[in-house]
């Protein structure tokens, strides 16, 4: 060994005192470092800490379903799969999105789109990019769960409508929740959450949606789930049952078929709508999921307006029908009085003007006083009582008996209609109300409208002696309001006779409408939809074509049944067109009526198998057991249906 | 030479303070590891450390003068073994670091850190000038430069690093001037600086490496990557606060949320579950392992003793300083481990053979 190192012991104590002193720094300045994050911003990495260990899955809650009268199911949901982007790591996304893209078949921009209109949403609140998983998608989760840690899937539960767009305008659809819904709902709504866009979905969508749970598990560092921490189930929505009857509906909607129009059905005793229906009618089930642009452009922009609910917001000329206001003015105020007579050559002038009645060219009505005036429907009878009466009277017992006026119904977006009058002409019009006009409004021309539904209110109303129940769809619904116009005893009596006579006597512009061993009442309507100057100028086009209406009822005092309704561009008259659809609402009514009496079709029977083939066979499968607990929470009726 | 020393001679708090850290440090792996795929890696730990005592004790017998007369031949070796490891080495990891030995595959450049120790405690000890001429110190870094660019072609940029402390100790306690300190330092920031500018780096280090230093820059930048496991490991200390969340109870720790919890990372998987209560054991431990070595340097027989004493210091205060402040997010993830608690056979066995060696100098500091 060599002894390179022999009396080498000059230790140079001072510098290594320092490199004690640097030690010691050094340890300080760490625990310094940890110091600020254990102590000083704990809570911070704590909740940060929280929100990479939990994960918010939402549980959405099923909508409440939709039941008939009988309790048989008019709208109820089907199981489906919806696609969530966990957000809780912004930086994740963001690496992960053209993944998601590409996985899934959804555009990168789309995405970011979908990102930034929910950038206000709190960051643990997962968002739906998907509603509608298909079996890849599902397949591209499950596969990727740990290399994109982003996905995730719940079980929805999408609204299912019966095919065809039966009951369709009524029923509305849902769809994703505008941002304007969610501002307004008090956060109650979220981005991706469904809620009702038009009809009884919108109208009671507080009821139908119920509050959505929340699932919070535990997730490893490669998303998946280890543990679960709490859940809060969901609250499904509240059932509604409806006034409607699915049998009623069935039939109209048959026999209205293809042809557009609109039937309305009620009970006029109770305001209950039985029967709703509108055509052409959209497959809400198309919107179930989400509808692309494209589709609800062309669904906008079809001329023949699908989505245009046409017995509450179709107003039109209700024609003749409105000859039973100017009936009733005439009787009421006893001007003229009513044993007056017009003579009816086909057609009548006034002020220098050639007023037609509708016989024109065919045949004349001679001399006609009420009763006769309303069973054939002659024109210049109303002409001369409406033009004694003056547009005063006219607008003041139109307006009592409804028009002008939304009758409150149940569904969002009624229309009014439209009662003129000299006010109404001066306010929007800015000129005086020609004398002629009135003539014209006395037939239920000119600038007067109305809805199906006010026509069947209207007519309920007259025939239950003044008494009129708001329509609603909601079955047994407490506190119906109801609107008092009191018609004198032989006022009823008089036009009810005379409806009567327009199904059943001759002459009667309805004799086709007649059933046997049925008191089948009503008034039928034809009205030009627009002036014949703008015809000519449109060219003569089947779209111009009149208007055909018909509003019958049963039996001919105090009915049970009003059945109104509209058949469009038809080109035929009123009882002709209209007349059919009204006898077969009525008798499938009645048909209904005594077999239950007989005790041979109960809510209970009416499944596969039993009389009613093929309303069974559309609903019945579809029917599971209804528990008792939702019967609970039903809607504000509280009834519980005949099972 | 005189009769071996007794036991008696051995420092016993050092080996207290020693076990202690490896206490915890069994305990953390066992924590971060028992329910996972990696179940059982505590024991294995154990079984290193059972491996390492026993070459402590061994090297403390030979009289370091004996080893510090091999310098020459063992810097041969260390270089050897580093150009082998990169002709036949094993790949794991995307770097080539390791070959098998006895069935474990062992990293070379562990081993020869303890070399470059040995060999910078005989050169300076030659030295006798009180001050430190250029000169020597050129060639000190020469010394240490040649390995230094072999590790780095690893590619481990983190051993690398640890060269860099014991050459700077060894030269500050030989005398180092301040004008050479002052241009040495000079150079050191530059060369970090351009480590940090990308127009620089981007010639001088690997991608794996931009990346990290970026990340560690803007962590935010980067989901996955080390930026992540840097945020990750800062949420898991912070979470911790002051009590812990318990032993077993870290959700950062258990959910695997903590990058190598059980290795590089095991003092942010030790400070979730055992707070800032448990950092403040954990650090004053190291503290006093390291006051322990410079007292034994202050007390070495000789200077060539107390170089190599303070090289240990210099290297494991390194790992220390280097480890924990990137668990903490204020330094980027460099791989470094942290020293008788991370996970690892080839840095435990390290440790304690550099224990042994001071543990060498202390036996004989009144031998003559």
């Amino acid at each position: 060994m060599s002894y390179w190192f022999r009396n080498d012991n000059r230790l140079p104590q001072g510098r290594l005192a320092i490199a004690s002193y640097l030690i010691v720094g050094m340890i300080g300045l760490l625990i310094l470092g940890f110091w600020k994050l254990q102590v000083i911003d704990s809570d911070r990495y704590t909740s940060l800490a929280e929100r990479n260990r939990v994960r918010s899955i939402p549980i959405i809650a099923p909508r409440g379903r939709m039941l008939d009268r009988d309790g048989r199911v008019l709208v109820d949901n089907r199981p489906s799969f919806s696609v969530l982007l966990l957000r809780d790591d912004p930086a994740l996304v963001d690496k992960y999105l053209p993944a998601v893209a590409d996985g899934l078949g959804i555009s990168l921009d789309d995405l970011k789109d979908q990102l930034s209109s929910t950038k206000n949403l709190a960051k643990f609140q997962p968002i739906i990019i998907k509603p509608e998983a298909s079996e890849a998608d599902i397949a591209f989760i499950e596969s990727h769960r740990s290399d994109v840690p982003v996905l995730e899937m719940i079980n929805v539960s999408r609204r299912r409508y019966l095919p065809g767009g039966f009951m369709a305008h009524a029923e509305g659809y849902v769809g994703e929740v505008s941002e304007q819904q969610i501002e307004a709902s008090n956060s109650k709504l979220r981005p991706g959450d469904f809620a009702g866009k038009s009809g009884l979905e919108r109208q009671y969508n507080d009821l139908l949606m119920g509050t959505d749970g929340m699932r919070r598990v535990i997730v490893n560092s490669v998303g998946k789930e280890v543990g679960r921490l709490s859940t809060q189930e969901a609250i499904p929505g509240k059932q509604i049952q409806l006034s409607i009857d699915y049998d009623l509906q069935q039939v109209a909607e048959q026999s209205l078929g293809a042809r557009p129009g609109a039937v309305v059905a009620l009970d006029p005793g109770t305001g209950e709508v039985l029967a709703i229906v509108s055509h052409p009618a959209p497959d809400p089930n198309d919107f179930a999921v989400r509808v692309s642009n494209e589709e609800w452009a062309q669904l906008n922009d079809d001329p023949l307006r699908p989505l245009f609910n046409r017995a509450i917001q179709a107003q039109l000329a209700p024609g003749s029908v409105f000859k039973i206001v100017t009936a009733t003015a005439m009787l009421e105020d006893k001007v003229p009085p009513e044993n007056f007579t017009a003579f009816c050559p086909g057609y009548a002038t006034f002020y220098g003007r050639q007023f037609k009645c509708w016989v024109y060219g065919k045949s004349s009505h001679g001399v006609v006083n009420l009763h006769k005036a309303i069973l054939e429907s002659c024109d210049v009878f109303f002409y001369n009582v409406g033009m004694r009466l003056g547009i005063d009277r006219l607008s003041y017992y139109g307006s009592k008996l409804g028009i002008g006026h939304k009758t409150g119904i149940d569904l969002p977006s009624e229309e009014a209609g439209l009662m003129p009058s000299e006010e109404w002409v001066e306010r929007v019009q800015h000129r005086k109300w020609y004398a002629g006009e009135t003539i014209s409004v006395s037939t239920g021309q000119g600038a007067v409208t109305t809805t199906p539904l006010q026509l069947a209110r209207m007519i309920s109303g007259i025939a239950m002696g003044g008494v009129f129940k708001q329509p609603h769809l909601l079955k047994d619904a407490p506190n119906v309001a109801e609107e008092r116009f009191d018609l004198s005893e032989p006022t009823v009596e008089k036009i009810t006779d005379a409806m009567y006579g327009v199904v059943n006597e001759d002459g009667g512009t309805a004799r086709n409408v007649r059933l046997p061993g049925i008191e089948v009442s009503g008034k039928s309507g034809t009205a030009q939809v627009i002036g014949y100057a703008t015809r000519n100028r449109m060219g003569k086009q089947k779209k111009f074509e009149d208007n055909a209406w018909f509003v019958g009822y049963a039996p001919r005092r105090n009915p049970e049944i009003v059945v109104s309704v509209l058949v469009q561009e038809s080109g035929k008259h009123g009882g002709e067109t209209a007349g059919p659809v009204v006898r077969d609402v009525i008798k499938a009514y009645y048909d209904k009526k005594a077999k239950k009496t007989e005790g041979q079709v109960t809510a209970e029977s009416a499944k596969p198998g039993s009389g009613n083939a093929r309303a069974a066979a559309l609903v019945a499968p579809r029917v599971p057991a209804i528990k008792e607990d939702e019967t609970a929470g039903r809607a504000p009726a509280e009834n519980r249906n005949e099972r | 030479m005189k009769d071996a020393p007794g036991t008696r001679d051995y420092d016993w708090w050092l080996l207290v303070i020693l076990a202690t850290i490896c206490a915890l440090g069994v305990i953390e792996i066992y924590s971060a590891t028992h329910g996972s795929a990696l179940a059982g890696m505590h024991m294995k730990q154990l079984r290193w450390l059972v491996v390492g005592t026993i070459l402590m004790l061994v090297l403390s017998r030979v009289d370091y003068h004996i080893i510090l007369d091999q310098a020459l031949i063992l810097y041969l070796i260390g270089l050897v073994a580093l150009v082998a490891v990169l002709l036949v080495g094993h790949t794991r990891f995307g770097a080539k670091r390791w070959i098998p030995v006895f069935g474990e595959f062992l990293q070379v450049s562990e081993l020869v850190k303890l070399i470059i120790i040995i060999v910078l405690a005989r050169f300076f000890a030659e030295v006798r000038t009180d001050e430190l001429s250029l000169q020597d110190l050129i060639k000190a870094g020469l010394i240490v430069g040649l390995p230094l660019g072999l590790i780095l072609k690893q590619p481990d940029l983190g051993t690398a690093l640890v060269l860099v402390p014991m050459l700077v100790v060894g030269a500050y306690l030989a005398g180092l001037q301040w004008q050479h300190a002052a241009i040495f330092s000079l150079a050191g920031i530059l060369l970090v600086g351009s480590v940090f500018y990308p127009p620089v780096s981007r010639h001088i280090l690997k991608p794996y490496q931009r990346d990290r230093i970026t990340s560690f820059l803007h962590p935010e930048d980067d989901a996955k990557g080390s930026g992540y496991q840097l945020l990750q490991s800062k949420i898991a200390v912070g979470s911790g606060g002051f009590w812990g969340k318990g032993f077993g109870n870290g959700s950062q720790n258990q959910l695997g949320y903590i990058p190598v919890r059980y290795s590089d990372f095991i003092m942010s998987a030790w400070a979730e579950e055992q707070g800032f209560k448990g950092v403040l054991l954990a650090l004053g431990l190291y503290m006093a392992l390291l006051l322990r070595l410079v007292q034994n340097a202050q007390r070495a027989k000789d200077r060539a003793g107390m170089f190599l004493v303070m090289g240990v210091a210099a290297a494991l205060g390194f790992h220390v300083l280097v480890n924990v402040a990137m668990v903490i997010g204020a330094m980027p993830v460099t791989g470094i481990p942290l020293p008788l608690m991370s996970y690892g056979g080839s840095a435990t066995l390290f440790v304690f053979l550099a224990i042994g060696l001071v543990m060498n100098v202390r036996l004989r500091r009144f031998v003559n």
